[in-house]
């Protein structure tokens, strides 16, 4: 299994990652932001992607449309993880095709809980 | 705008101020001393009436400026961007405040935990090397194994505590996060008042001189207005109903649209 996690503060990733690894996912990448995200999800061949939306360059849901949009990574299993929590935006994004939405700040059980989840419709 | 107000005035008032000048050079060359006297009150009647207008375009201008300090489509609706700001370091103050009292408290829990295991570990093994030296009696042996099982059994426990706490310390770090991208908000916001401020003394400054006044709104795109930017945390969540506070609110609404 392999994640790429994209967030524009390092110590969130570091959080997500170490997180991540409790649950036995030890196979995982960072990007700062969809720019950089984009391009190795494109070349790359990762199963699961967690985004966080506010960042610069290309927020989180520009790139959950971009990945939607591609041929090869459309079936891309997508959390995010923000700050965001107007309703709207959460709607956006349920519509942009996100697979899970975990608001900051949040708990590793939460995280946990989302993963599975994500797995479970993936798997099923 | 303000500034194209006051330049059409003093141009008019320019053009009459010339008009009424000849005139008067005109009456005096005729020695009609009293409509001279007349002219020239008609000329400061100009001047003042000029002087008011301006004045009043300043007003206006100085108005216009202030109410940009206040904040645009904020969701309360009221509040200066100060109020913001402050809102903002608040929260920062208080995420912080947490995050380190949680990370402190995690420590003074491990502390003991992970001293109790060196502590006991190197007693046991003495009475291990002793063991292996021959030095220990037979019921010094069975009370031993006893010690050593208490011991598994104990730091068994007492690590999957610790690996709980290391891992409620990571996430304790999550405030630099959420901190950090307030703090950038803020910083935004005080280079746009410098720059409106800056703007405010240079119209000070033009007071004197009642001419020229520049007054540039500064035009802040508005990032609410792109749905694609993200707004960064919400300061009041539990206040505004069209922000989910908490997980469970994000959970039902996701399975509202079918999740």
């Amino acid at each position: 299994m392999k994640i790429l996690v994209v967030d524009d503060f390092s110590t969130m990733r570091r959080i997500i990652k170490n997180l991540l690894r409790d649950l036995g996912f030890t196979n995982t990448q960072e990007a700062d932001d969809g720019n950089t995200a984009l391009p190795m999800l494109q070349s790359g061949d990762f199963d699961f992607l967690v985004t966080d939306w506010n960042m610069p360059g290309m927020t989180g849901i520009e790139l959950l449309k971009h990945v939607r949009e591609d041929e090869r990574l459309k079936k891309l299993p997508v959390l995010m993880v923000t700050a965001e929590a107007k309703r709207d935006q959460i709607v956006a994004a349920a519509q942009a095709g996100v697979n899970g939405y975990v608001i900051k700040p949040f708990t590793a059980a939460v995280l946990k809980e989302k993963i599975e989840k994500i797995f479970e419709r993936v798997d099923g | 705008m303000a500034d194209a107000d006051i330049k059409n005035s003093n141009n008019e008032f320019a053009k009459l101020f010339s008009e009424k000048a000849n005139e008067l050079m005109g009456r005096l060359e005729n020695n009609d001393l009293a409509g001279a006297v007349g002219l020239i009150q008609d000329l400061q009647q100009v001047r003042d009436e000029n002087l008011y207008q301006e004045i009043g375009q300043l007003t206006r201008a100085l108005h216009e400026s202030i109410k940009n300090f206040k904040l645009d489509g904020d969701s309360k609706g009221a509040g200066s961007e100060i109020d913001g700001a402050h809102e903002g370091l608040q929260y920062v103050v208080e995420m912080t405040a947490k995050a380190a009292n949680k990370t402190m408290d995690k420590v003074d829990e491990s502390m003991p935990l992970s001293e109790a295991i060196a502590s006991e570990a190197s007693e046991i093994h003495q009475e291990w090397n002793r063991f292996l030296n021959k030095d220990l009696s037979a019921d010094e042996f069975r009370e031993l194994t006893k010690r050593i099982n208490t011991f598994l059994e104990n730091t068994d426990k007492n690590t999957r505590k610790l690996n709980g706490n290391l891992s409620d310390i990571l996430l304790a770090q999550d405030f630099q996060d959420l901190t950090g991208q307030v703090i950038q908000r803020i910083t935004t916001m005080v280079t746009d008042v410098e720059a409106r401020l800056v703007n405010l003394v240079a119209m000070a400054g033009h007071v004197d001189q009642m001419t020229g006044i520049k007054h540039s709104v500064v035009d802040t795109p508005d990032e609410i207005d792109d749905p694609n930017k993200g707004v960064g945390p919400q300061l009041n969540a539990e206040d505004n109903e069209d922000v989910a506070s908490d997980q469970d609110d994000v959970d039902d609404l996701l399975s509202s649209l079918g999740f």
